[in-house]
């Protein structure tokens, strides 16, 4: 299983890290940089345990707003796509304007949303505009591509609408929705990060990327890159979950989590 | 089986197919008009070349589309018990549903029926006994071979006990020696079953090997060409195969086959 290959897959990418973080260090030593234009890899850790009470707080708020965000974005998508699949009238009349949201950039909707919203359910609504429609659209996608023939094999049994959802079109949309998931996880992290920096200045919230525009103003630039980073490892550590559930569930079945020797 | 319905009328039809035709949206004409009488118990192959409509015939009579002309019917037999079906269908792919193992791609008729849990074990484990599938329940399709598979897909169809099976050539994809093995097992299914089988296939030699009657059907809009009564005794086996009366049959139906393909190009 595992093959020398695999290993150096794996160590390469953290030499290239190690390198990095080696040569920052470096830099900014032999050239006096100072802390406030670029602070050296050994003091943004040190700022990160240092301020580690307000950071985890921070990501806590943030990993909070991203979460809702990510379960609104995985519901709504997923019922509208089922709704859109049952009714072609109702996603003739809708469909459009999921676009819309989609295509228009959520930086430039957040204000607004911050108008007529509470803060914290602007947040939310942020993450959802952002994290929903590749939901949407990859659940659309597996529930039209049922195999014809187990269609109509159903239709043959006089299988019900309900009974062909749950047992023939849910199974056979799984691995595109789990798709959608994948990417909607990182999305709603994203819109959660847009949605607390365009709330930033009203000084309320208390997120990880409200943090980083506050350290901005105050010249703070280790607490930038510890925020920084604890956002970045969120990031990987959604992507990997998700990867990880999706695997789970596909591994006796579908081609994506079969291994090459299978 | 005393009277091997070799007269057609006075046995009873399983099938009834009268000036069916069905013309595509397109304004291609696919199939007809078409009149076909199926006895009940009689194993009947529709020959014919690539797209002639006999796929078609084998949908319309299973309800999956409807005729635009004429009418199919279907004769009633026997008790309506939860989970019975008066049609098994066989696709020419498997068309198993890849996220469940044998034992539940066999339950999927008696699932949407509603059949009783302890009846619908009972009925699957004999459904997989019949195609000697009994050891593989818990396999996941892509863990078995194009043949097994097939197998699969004929137990899902034998599981609702029903009156009428419906085969789409089914063994088109598989290679001589399993496709050989499945026309035997087939066939002593057939004959311990007492099934009406509707079996299309392109093979002429599939045809006779497993029919009682080969119907040989014209090219677009499919139409019935010749007809033969493939009187050979059952049970036949592999010596049948290599006999001169099957090397007869075989030639004859070739010959009525020919015209289907003139002037196909590529054919």
């Amino acid at each position: 299983m595992k093959s020398p290959q695999d290993l150096v897959r794996f160590l390469l990418p953290l030499a290239v890290f190690a390198a990095g973080l080696v040569l920052w260090e470096a830099i900014v030593r032999a050239y006096g940089i100072q802390p406030y234009v670029l602070p050296s890899p050994l003091l943004v850790l040190k700022t990160l345990v240092a301020d580690w009470p307000i950071l985890s707080q921070s990501l806590g708020v943030t990993l909070l707003t991203t979460l809702e965000g990510f379960v609104a974005a995985a519901v709504g998508g997923v019922v509208l796509a089922l709704l859109f699949n049952q009714s072609k009238w109702l996603e003739y009349s809708l469909f459009p304007y999921a676009v819309v949201l989609q295509v228009t950039p959520v930086i430039a909707i957040a204000p607004l949303l911050l108008i007529y919203l509470q803060q914290q359910t602007a947040v939310i609504v942020c993450a959802w505009i952002v994290a929903f429609f590749p939901v949407l659209s990859n659940t659309t996608l597996g529930l039209n591509s049922v195999d014809r023939n187990l269609a109509g094999l159903f239709q043959l049994y006089g299988a019900s609408k309900l009974q062909a959802l749950l047992f023939l079109k849910l199974p056979a949309a799984l691995p595109y929705i789990l798709g959608g998931l994948r990417i909607a996880g990182g999305l709603s992290l994203i819109g959660a990060v847009v949605a607390e920096i365009a709330a930033g200045s009203a000084g309320a919230g208390s997120g990880l990327a409200f943090r980083i525009a506050e350290s901005g103003y105050r010249l703070n630039i280790p607490r930038m890159f510890a925020a920084l980073l604890l956002l970045s490892l969120a990031g990987i550590v959604i992507y990997g979950v998700l990867a990880l559930v999706s695997h789970l569930l596909l591994r006796r079945w579908h081609e994506s989590a079969l291994g090459k020797d299978n | 089986m005393a009277e091997p319905a070799l007269s057609g009328s006075d046995a009873e039809s399983a099938v009834r197919l009268r000036g069916v035709a069905k013309t595509y949206d397109s304004g291609v004409t696919a199939l007809g008009p078409l009149d076909l009488d199926v006895a009940s118990g009689e194993f009947v192959s529709l020959l014919g070349p690539s797209g002639c409509g006999k796929s078609t015939a084998l949908r319309l009579i299973a309800g999956l589309a409807t005729p635009s002309a004429g009418t199919v019917e279907l004769s009633h037999h026997g008790t309506e018990q939860r989970g019975s079906h008066r049609i098994g269908f066989v696709f020419q792919e498997p068309t198993l549903m890849p996220w469940a193992n044998v034992r539940d791609n066999v339950r999927l008729p008696l699932k949407l029926a509603h059949a009783p849990a302890a009846d619908a074990d009972a009925r699957i484990a004999a459904a997989l006994d019949q195609v000697g599938l009994a050891d593989f329940a818990g396999a996941y399709p892509r863990e078995l071979s194009g043949g097994m598979k097939m197998r699969v897909s004929l137990a899902r169809a034998l599981v609702t006990d029903p009156d009428i099976l419906l085969m789409d050539e089914p063994f088109a994809a598989l290679d001589e020696i399993t496709r050989f093995r499945l026309n035997n097992d087939l066939l002593s299914l057939w004959r311990n079953l007492h099934k009406t089988v509707i079996f299309v296939t392109h093979s002429v030699f599939e045809s006779v090997y497993l029919s009682q009657r080969v119907i040989v059907m014209t090219a677009r809009p499919g139409r019935i060409g010749a007809e033969f009564r493939i009187t050979s005794p059952e049970p036949r086996g592999e010596e049948f195969r290599t006999s001169a009366e099957y090397a007869a049959f075989c030639r004859e139906v070739s010959g009525a086959l020919a015209p289907s393909y003139a002037g196909q190009a590529g054919a």
